[in-house]
């Protein structure tokens, strides 16, 4: 253990040992010098800022190219970020191959989405009334992004791309594959041994193996497994494996939830006449999706940044478009930072915003909790 | 009742009945919807004219694989050249979770610190990492490495015989026989034999009492096995030296940029999951340990080392296992930077034969034994270190 010297210099161990007389200066600065080593801790972090933020500010502003194409970007050979090329591909990279002129279309979609989202966040909200509204939204966005009524041109889902499918698939995705889990952890807690055995199996199989194999599979295998004359769309069939994964790592979370409600409430409920699913539904399962709530945000984001991985199997999702702009002739070579920058900008934003909120739930429901306690 | 018993209708609602009746239905609809699957799957692929079974195995690739740790060329056969992308595999991965626990530590204790400046350093790399697509980190990695390094023509000699590019990094190598194997073999049993040794004389202490100067044991353990090796089977030292041509360098070693970035991107990620793994194990022991600790005269190490640590590995083993596991499954992400692994050379294999069923049946099977046999081996850890309650 060469890192218990450092340990005991750095953890924020209770220390009482005797102190020299506190004067206001020592005070105020003996978390940063107060030993030799930490001092040295200090000024290597503070040299380590330094370095990042000048490197960072020279590239990112001072030697950054603003005006001008893709020649001006060449010609400064890489000593700055080339705004150029995000300003004259940011709108493919967002909507990827979705005709130019109906671009609004995806645009209020998208809007609509985040707003539904940021709405059914807010604890206030939450309701019934919340599912009409996504069935709303989901409907609304579907017609928008299809078209074929109202006087909308169809647009097939090969021209669908860019962050509006990375929000679909994520979101279909962890919408059926919480219906899902929730139906595996029901099974795999069940006491029926041979439904057991059957929920244990998948969702064992499912957590063993890459998401990309899943995808692999669903890209080469469905197709063979469905009968003569039916084929599924690529996107769907990636849809169905990000659903099935999902499902997978939802059940094993909210089986954790269903083990933490005590046993007398499955008692109390059936000493009430309460049936299965009677007493699964209106006691143990909103409790046990209560405790988990944390967990699962964690999973959403996770599976928000797992969805780039449609990419692999050729669907074009937003990292998809990203690359598919720094791939353009005119820029190829000339811009190969910017756009992966942009993007990692992009998912840390929403991800941020999203492990946030699992934070503020979590307080939340733990004074929740122990008001309830009282 | 008694009378109405018989009637059908009414064994219905016997609660025994129906636990019945639902696995059986449960049961006859998942072989029911397998054996139509395999049904319609036979089917097609007789339609198709594709053959099945693993015959393909034995048949030549005739691809290159630009790394693999065993001899390889493009006439073996597919059933070596997936053994090569499942070597692969486990190379990256082990050495991504090596990396990542060192950092992870290092991080996850960082997070702890009382120097806030080093404290919010560590938090902005957690969030950084975690933040972030793995994918879209592996992309940026590569494209970073093929853009700030020179092509191969002016690669950069870092150090003599030692060269730089994007084209990997290239040192010499030695020339391996099977003697250097039998050394190796030797070192590691010695390393085996050291840990035997030391723990032999620490039983004997907690014991006794007694404290008997231990390591020039446990260091004769550690060499003596090497160095008899070294005598019996006298290794000779071909170095193998890079030379550098006009278009490419040839001979030595090469650390392909593929390797590197899958690593780095692996290793980064997965340190920012362990660094608060170990936080949380961390915070987890109780001040009062700590007090009790120092009360019972145990300095500062003496009590991160024999009370602390110990305990806070119980709270860490259990995630520490999924994370291990993650990394292993995440390094399924070579392919989208061309970094010749099992799933990268199963999809070339499945290309070429069009036997896509046993590809995939190939890969995910080992991915499913590789992931229950470090899950086993980390809960057979873990039950050692778990608490043993009375």
């Amino acid at each position: 253990m060469t890192d218990t010297a450092q340990l005991n210099t750095l953890a924020s161990v209770p220390d009482e040992r005797p102190t020299r007389p506190a004067s206001s200066w020592y005070a105020l600065f003996k978390p940063y010098i107060g030993s030799p080593f930490n001092a040295v801790v200090t000024f290597a972090c503070l040299w380590l800022i330094y370095r990042l933020v000048t490197g960072a500010w020279g590239w990112l502003v001072t030697r950054a190219i603003v005006e001008g194409g893709p020649q001006t970007c060449k010609a400064a050979a890489g000593a700055g970020a080339c705004w150029p090329f995000l300003a004259a591909k940011l709108r493919f990279m967002i909507f990827g191959f979705y005709p130019y002129d109906e671009h609004w279309r995806p645009a209020i979609a998208v809007l609509l989405f985040l707003g539904a989202m940021i709405y059914s966040m807010i604890p206030r909200f939450w309701s019934r009334r919340l599912l009409w509204l996504w069935l709303a939204v989901v409907v609304i966005c579907g017609v928008l992004m299809y078209g074929g009524v109202f006087g909308l041109s169809v647009v097939n889902t090969t021209n669908w791309g860019g962050l509006p499918l990375s929000f679909m698939l994520s979101s279909v995705g962890l919408a059926f594959g919480f219906i899902l889990g929730v139906l595996l952890a029901l099974a795999r807690s069940s006491k029926l041994p041979a439904i057991q055995v059957i929920a244990v199996v998948f969702i064992e199989m499912i957590r063993g193996v890459p998401l990309v194999s899943i995808l692999f599979m669903a890209s080469v295998m469905l197709p063979l497994f469905m009968p003569d004359g039916v084929t599924i769309d690529k996107l769907l069939r990636a849809q169905v494996a990000i659903i099935i994964f999902a499902g997978a790592y939802i059940a094993e979370t909210v089986r954790g939830g269903l083990q933490a409600v005590p046993k007398g409430q499955h008692e109390a409920a059936a000493s009430l006449g309460l049936g299965y699913w009677l007493s699964m539904r209106k006691i143990v399962l909103p409790q046990a999706l209560k405790i988990v709530i944390p967990p699962l945000v964690n999973i959403f984001i996770g599976f928000f940044q797992d969805t780039t991985l449609v990419t692999i199997i050729g669907l074009l999702d937003f990292l998809d478009t990203v690359r598919s702009a720094m791939r353009d002739p005119v820029w190829q070579g000339i811009a190969v930072l910017e756009g992966y920058i942009f993007a990692a900008l992009v998912y840390a934003v929403f991800s941020y915003g999203m492990g946030s909120y699992s934070r503020f739930i979590e307080r939340r429901l733990k004074t929740d909790h122990s008001h309830g306690r009282h | 009742m008694a009378t109405s018993d018989s009637s059908p209708v009414r064994l219905l609602y016997d609660v025994r009945v129906r636990a019945v009746l639902y696995q059986v239905v449960a049961v006859a609809l998942v072989v029911g919807i397998g054996f139509y699957l395999f049904s319609t799957v036979s089917r097609k692929l007789a339609d198709q004219n594709i053959a099945t079974g693993f015959a393909y195995l034995s048949r030549p690739a005739g691809f290159v694989i630009s790394q693999s740790f065993i001899s390889y060329d493009s006439g073996d056969t597919y059933g070596r050249a997936i053994l090569v992308g499942l070597l692969n595999t486990v190379w990256v991965s082990a050495f991504a979770v090596i990396i990542s626990t060192v950092l992870g530590l290092i991080v996850g204790i960082a997070r702890l610190s009382r120097n806030p400046i080093l404290s919010t350093l560590a938090l902005l790399y957690v969030e950084a990492l975690r933040n972030v697509p793995l994918l879209l980190y592996l992309f940026l990695w590569y494209a970073l490495i093929v853009a700030v390094f020179p092509p191969v023509r002016e690669a950069w000699q870092i150090l003599p015989e030692v060269f730089l590019s994007n084209g990997g990094l290239i040192v010499p190598s030695l020339r391996w026989s099977s003697a250097h194997t039998g050394v190796l073999a030797a070192v590691a049993l010695g390393i085996v034999l050291a840990c035997l040794v030391a723990s032999a004389f620490r039983r004997k202490r907690v014991a006794t009492g007694r404290s008997r100067m231990a390591w020039p044991y446990v260091l004769a353990a550690l060499v003596v096995p090497a160095l008899l090796a070294l005598l019996v089977f006298q290794p000779d030292l071909v170095v193998n030296w890079p030379e550098k041509g006009r278009f490419r360098i040839t001979g030595g070693v090469q650390v392909t940029p593929e390797f590197t970035a899958l690593l780095v991107g692996l290793a980064l990620s997965a340190s920012a999951g362990i660094a608060e793994i170990v936080r949380a194990g961390i915070l987890s022991v109780g001040r009062g340990q700590w007090e009790a600790a120092r009360s019972v005269g145990l300095h500062d190490r003496q009590t991160m080392r024999l009370v602390v640590l110990p305990q806070a590995l119980r709270v860490i083993i259990p995630p520490l296992t999924s994370s291990y596991l993650s990394t292993f499954k995440n390094s399924s992400l070579a392919i989208a930077i061309g970094y010749p692994d099992l799933v990268m050379v199963s999809n070339t294999t499945m290309n070429q034969t069009g036997q896509a069923i046993e590809g995939i049946a190939i890969f995910m099977l080992v991915y499913l034994g590789m992931s229950i046999a470090i899950s086993m081996l980390m809960n057979w850890y873990n039950a050692r270190v778990a608490l043993v309650e009375r």
